[in-house]
């Protein structure tokens, strides 16, 4: 459905635009209907950068991103199919208005023609799909609406659409432990309905809980990719065995997981870019197999 | 015993009330010891963590007592605090990236800030410090734009610990830090108090799990009040509060399989600190409660170092 081919984005800095610097360089991967693709990196490491170039808001420099086969280009069209949501609610939406106004303006520019209480209808459905009582969120003000709230009315503002794929952007990083849970077991849902799910966060075991594959950068280049079970059961990359080693975890403390060696090789990658160490399980090392596998 | 809070309680004036953000919070705090505090956002740990060492002109001191190795905190009155303030009692505050002044080089602003306290700046010593959180000593020649963000932290960790304070209130240092960093700074906190750079420490996150390698104790804590408060293993295995239960539920893990198993997060929100409802304030949420969560739960110890206020546990 979506598909990212050699991607590479540079961005001008300075005071002339005279140097510039790779966010992002050469990725390529792939989000099939019904899929949740968990993109994994730490700040810096240009995952934000791709959801913003997938969702049309910065132009790639080089490379193509296709969906269905087609270029994808920003417009009305796209974003039928295309939506996406970002970290912090309360910045997505427009203070001066009530937080129900996202789906009037869908109506206005898709759905013109949709009789007033076809379209309540439809809303109400929508709003159940994402567990919120419409009584409790309709005719509210953005400030009056808890965080988790607000971002379960821009997921339903996004199935007003025909949405095929959600770029969903750290969106539970703001929400407490208590409702984050609740919000991706939402995704979970839409995704045995059919939807792509590109889950962009920093946060390994949300990825872990949600994903069937995923994708870790680290400076704007992917260095493992696959199955969800593998890259994080059987990580094959010296970084991704990093990350893993230093995420808390409740029943085994620090120092009982096993040490992870630096590799001399750590910073060249593969030259070439991503050896196929099975059938559908990507890495960027340049010693790939010479290295046992480790668990975390 | 180093630090005794009693009865504290907090408020923050707005235009509609009081809210209670802290509502009658009684704990103790050991020497030496690390006490790890969890909750919801809006739940009143931070509030805690300022009440201890400066209250912003919105909070108003109510009630309660706060003594700290025998002698009382003047928390109420800002210039009184003064005294003991970054001597007796220090923070590292949740956004250190902007606790930074942007205009001063590292080595001056560190040097202006312990004259301001009367305190000579020892070169050697905060070189030895910094050595330890490993931040290479050029830094000190450094705006802190020239600094990223987990050096910033660790930074602002060594200045805030320079004089030796008894007590270090750590507000969510981590929060907005890489795993990789957020580790090394963790691993570093633990250092300052084998060093004896301080004494104990309250450590302020929304993460559990984070807690739980941390701290020695974790206390958790629900719309102003106290939930549970036990040895950070007793908390993660055996929580007795079905509030702590259902947020250790609530917790997915790295390495575990959840092809078939779904976690459930906890329906509801917390109440309104305007008006707060008597009796359990979890008990809208709660799964257990019954008639008597209609009166407050009274805080009970089930062993000598767990303490739960919930009537069913």
């Amino acid at each position: 459905m979506l598909k990212l081919d050699d991607v590479t984005k540079e961005f001008r800095i300075g005071a002339f635009g005279g140097r510039s610097v790779t966010a992002v360089k050469n990725v390529s991967f792939e989000v099939v209907p019904g899929e949740v693709v968990s993109l994994i990196g730490e700040s810096g490491s240009g995952k934000s950068t791709i959801g913003r170039m997938i969702l049309g808001l910065n132009p790639a420099t080089s490379g193509s991103i296709t969906f269905d086969g087609r270029p994808a280009r920003p417009g009305k069209e796209y974003y039928r199919h295309v939506q996406g949501i970002f970290q912090d609610p309360f910045s997505s939406f427009n203070p001066v208005f009530k937080a129900d106004r996202v789906f009037a303006m869908i109506k206005e520019a898709y759905y013109p023609a949709v009789p007033e209480p076809e379209w309540a209808r439809r809303v109400a459905a929508c709003l159940s799909d994402v567990r919120l009582n419409p009584g409790q969120v309709l005719g509210k003000y953005p400030h009056q609406l808890s965080g988790g709230q607000l971002q379960r009315l821009l997921i339903a503002r996004a199935l007003l659409l025909d949405i095929k794929l959600l770029v969903a952007d750290e969106i539970t990083s703001m929400l407490d432990a208590s409702t984050r849970i609740d919000v991706l077991n939402l995704l979970a849902e839409l995704k045995a309905r059919g939807l792509g799910v590109l889950y962009i966060t920093h946060d390994l075991s949300l990825g872990n809980y949600l994903a069937e594959r995923t994708v870790v950068l680290r400076r704007g280049s992917v260095v493992e990719m696959g199955l969800t079970e593998k890259v994080f059961g059987e990580p094959l990359h010296p970084y991704t065995r990093e990350l893993l080693s230093a995420v808390p975890r409740l029943h085994e403390s620090w120092d009982d997981a096993e040490p992870v060696d630096t590799c001399l090789y750590h910073e060249r990658g593969a030259e070439g870019g991503l050896l196929e160490a099975e059938p559908g399980h990507l890495v960027a090392c340049a010693r790939l197999g010479a290295c046992p596998p480790v668990r975390p | 015993m180093s630090l005794q809070v009693s009865e504290l309680r907090v408020h923050y004036r707005t235009l509609r009330g009081d809210v209670r953000a802290l509502d009658g919070m009684s704990f103790e705090l050991k020497d030496g010891e690390i006490l790890g505090l969890v909750g919801e956002s809006g739940c009143g740990k931070s509030t805690l963590g300022k009440s201890l060492i400066r209250m912003d002109g919105r909070m108003r001191h109510v009630g309660g007592r706060v003594v700290l190795d025998g002698r009382e905190l003047p928390i109420s009155d800002d210039r009184a605090m003064n005294e003991v303030r970054f001597k007796e009692v220090s923070l590292i505050p949740q956004y250190a990236m902007s606790a930074l002044n942007p205009t001063r080089k590292i080595r001056k602003m560190v040097g202006e800030l312990l004259r301001s306290r009367g305190a000579e700046p020892d070169t050697a010593e905060l070189e030895r410090r910094m050595d330890q959180v490993g931040l290479p000593r050029e830094v000190l020649d450094r705006y802190p734009i020239e600094l990223s963000g987990g050096m910033k932290q660790r930074m602002v960790m060594v200045i805030s610990t320079l004089l030796d304070p008894s007590l270090l209130i750590a507000d969510e240092v981590t929060s907005a830090l890489d795993v990789s960093t957020q580790k090394a700074v963790a691993r570093a906190l633990l250092g300052f108090r084998e060093s004896g750079y301080v004494r104990s420490m309250i450590f302020v996150t929304h993460d559990i799990a984070l807690t739980h390698h941390i701290a020695d104790t974790i206390m958790v804590m629900y719309a102003g009040r106290l939930a549970e408060k036990a040895p950070a293993d007793v908390i993660v295995k055996a929580p007795r509060h079905p509030y702590t239960k259902l947020l250790l539920d609530a917790l997915p893990e790295v390495g575990v399989r959840y092809a078939e198993r779904r976690l459930e997060g906890i329906a509801g929100s917390p109440p309104s600190l305007l008006n707060p409802p008597a009796g359990c304030r979890f008990r809208d949420r709660c799964p257990v409660a019954g008639d008597e969560c209609a009166e407050d739960p009274p805080v009970v110890a089930l062993a000598p170092d767990h303490h739960v206020a919930c009537w069913k546990a």
